[in-house]
């Protein structure tokens, strides 16, 4: 049993909240990404969960057993350090078989574990090197072995991707994924890259000031975000957002925007008079020469098999990903029309996602 | 305006071998002295008196017999009855009609030097790094002010102190005491130990140490394992300039020690001769003491060369 729980968890240093009150449970096996901006607390959760620093409040518990306070070593925790953090005057055997030295197991039992977590990552051929001269790719297998290595209850990887060029992160996102099929072990894994976490995780919690902002499956937070900064943060390009105000009652299925009346998921809640935001993906945009809501086009990007187009409205620029093969001209003037099911309703004021049927679906 | 001025192109190879050149002909001047104490080392005593000097001479080890040995003056006539010299210091003696009466002081001194040197290097490293440790990787509080003060004991020359010093050490019993000398140039050295070593401390990533402690190991194991043998370089580097300062000091070990635990560089130029200095003991005296740094420096000069750039060239 190795769940990590994480209650009411509150970090300061000196007068600034660097995590503010976080709460979330990883179940036993499972891959769980922390992704946000630098500076959102991310990096600190996972400190304090690994013991390197002590929380200001709160709770951690490993496997049922309460952790808060406990020292890093008395924990049996693995961690990936962002530049690896191998050792530099020990060659890759001996690096691997540090955290096994530590516990008084015998060399021919360390000798074994060693070679056979080599043979797993396929670095059984570097065993004898120094760490100094592998490539960034190795290095990182190299590292991932040591954690391995003990079978440790969990693992902690702090952006263990950051530093490899973009070839080998592909690579290494899918080796990461594959490996953690075979040996399931629960991991925390903190990244600001959405391609990795949405490639890797089963449930990503997305962070920005100190604050959880939302913990859910990479579908979910990806269709259904809870905040508009989730919306901005996860997707490329990001969803597009457009001002309408008024009020929201509940029960209805239609909002104005720039005069033109567009179809949404029934609303469920009721809403005062104010500014809102209506949020939807780039593929969720299609030209309608029929429809009100009309912008002209500013520029096309061509990827291949998709377009990304955007158009100039009275709002500002939205981004449509649209066919590769939709002709299309710069300052052509088109209608566009939303796919109402996808749609996201947002309190500008507040950032929060107004409830509708097809978020209750989602959470149902 | 030249272009030469804001030029970034490779010096031409003329301009590299007029500095080359230079750099020969000042490196052959700064020796001069060197090369003119090993010479006098090897001269008879009247070669190293004679006036104009003398640059082709006769070499002769007298002054190494004359460093490790006191003799006596005896008549031709008892130096005729003895036994056949059994060594050739002993033979080079009788001619100048005298006989050997029993070892120098300068081997005990030479001693109490590499002593008190290894010793306080030692002392001034190993609490150095301790506070260099302590200092780089935790909340000390008023750290800068500590860093300062400890700095502070080098603002002056630390002879400026030598008088309360000596009161000190005569009231406490560590006059001409190595444990005294120990003690006096650790306290020297520590300072600049501390804030050397802080810096190469600094260089060392914490995560190798949060490597270490995740991976079971203690903090003070962490320090042992990972941070030592990163900070090897740092520490050598540190131990020279410590080692260079306690072995070359000469105005705290001259008012300080005396007898038992007189170091060598006030010792030397306390041999004298009949009729005078005895400049070719003197000068093999020097040599000798030369030597126990010259080799230290040459086995370690890597890391001395980057304790010097140390800070110049940070990445």
């Amino acid at each position: 049993m190795s769940e990590i729980r994480v209650q009411n968890l509150r970090k300061e240093f000196g007068s600034f909240v660097a995590v503010q009150n976080s709460n979330f449970v990883v179940n036993d096996g499972e891959f769980f990404v922390m992704l946000g901006p630098s500076g959102c607390g991310k990096t600190t959760t996972l400190r304090m969960i690994a013991g390197l620093e002590l929380p200001t409040g709160g709770q951690i518990l490993l496997g049922g057993e309460e952790v808060t306070m406990l020292r890093a070593r008395e924990r049996d925790i693995a961690f990936v350090f962002q530049l690896f953090a191998l050792y530099p005057h020990m060659n890759v055997r001996k690096n691997m078989g540090f955290p096994l030295l530590a516990q008084g197991m015998p060399k021919a039992e360390i000798k074994q574990r060693v070679e056979e977590t080599a043979r797993l990552l396929r670095i059984d051929h570097l065993l004898d090197r120094p760490v100094s001269g592998l490539a960034g790719g190795d290095r990182q297998r190299v590292a991932l072995g040591r954690a391995i290595v003990r079978r440790p209850k969990c693992f902690l990887m702090d952006e263990p991707l950051g530093t490899l060029d973009a070839e080998f992160r592909d690579l290494m996102v899918h080796e990461l994924r594959e490996l953690h099929n075979r040996i399931h072990a629960t991991t925390v894994y903190v990244t600001h890259d959405q391609h990795e976490a949405m490639a890797m995780a089963d449930k990503i919690a997305v962070m920005n000031h100190g604050v959880i902002e939302q913990f859910g499956k990479p579908q979910e937070i990806y269709d259904h975000p809870a905040t508009m900064f989730v919306a901005d943060f996860i997707g490329s390009p990001p969803m597009n957002f457009l001002k309408f105000g008024g009020g929201l009652q509940k029960g209805a299925r239609e909002v104005v925007v720039q005069g033109a009346n567009v179809a949404v998921p029934e609303i469920r809640e009721d809403f005062a008079p104010a500014d809102f935001t209506l949020g939807v993906r780039p593929e969720h945009i299609r030209f309608d020469d029929g429809s009100k809501l009309r912008g002209s086009i500013y520029g096309t990007e061509y990827l291949g098999t998709t377009q990304i187009v955007a158009v100039e409205t009275a709002d500002g620029m939205l981004k449509a990903r649209v066919p590769a093969n939709v002709p299309l001209r710069t300052g052509d003037q088109v209608g566009l029309t939303f796919n109402a099911q996808r749609l996201s309703l947002f309190d500008k004021a507040s950032g929060r996602a107004v409830m509708t049927s097809a978020r209750e679906a989602a959470n149902g | 305006m030249s272009a030469a001025a804001h030029s970034v192109v490779e010096p031409s190879s003329t301009s590299k071998r007029i500095a080359g050149t230079l750099i020969i002909l000042y490196a052959l001047i700064s020796m001069i002295p060197l090369f003119w104490i090993v010479a006098t080392s090897f001269k008879t005593p009247p070669d190293s008196i004679a006036y104009p000097p003398k640059i082709l001479f006769t070499p002769s080890i007298e002054g190494y017999c004359n460093l490790f040995t006191t003799r006596t003056r005896q008549t031709p006539e008892y130096i005729n009855a003895l036994p056949p010299a059994e060594s050739f210091c002993d033979e080079t003696v009788r001619k100048r009609n005298m006989v050997i009466a029993g070892p120098s002081n300068f081997l005990p001194r030479f001693l109490n030097s590499v002593i008190i040197a290894f010793g306080s290097t030692f002392c001034a490293v190993f609490l150095g790094t301790l506070a260099a440790y302590g200092f780089s990787r935790f909340r000390v509080p008023l750290a800068d002010d500590l860093l300062f003060f400890i700095l502070s004991t080098r603002f002056m020359p630390p002879i400026a102190v030598a008088i309360p010093i000596y009161l000190m050490y005569r009231e406490v019993g560590l006059s001409d005491t190595a444990l005294g000398m120990i003690l006096l140039y650790t306290a020297v050295n520590v300072s600049l130990a501390v804030w050397l070593l802080k810096g190469f401390i600094d260089e060392i990533p914490r995560e190798y140490e949060e490597a270490a402690m995740i991976d079971g190991y203690t903090r003070l194991q962490a320090f042992r394992k990972v941070v030592l043998p990163q900070a090897t370089t740092g520490i050598a580097a540190t131990a020279i300039f410590c080692l260079i300062f306690a072995w070359n000091e000469y105005a705290f070990a001259s008012l300080l020690t005396s007898g038992t635990a007189q170091t060598a560089p006030p010792f030397i130029p306390t041999i004298i001769g009949e009729g005078g200095q005895d400049w070719p003991a003197v000068a093999a005296g020097t040599t000798v003491f030369l030597v126990p740094i010259l080799v230290f420096t040459v086995l370690l000069r890597k890391q001395l060369l980057r304790g010097i750039t140390f800070g110049a060239v940070r990445k």
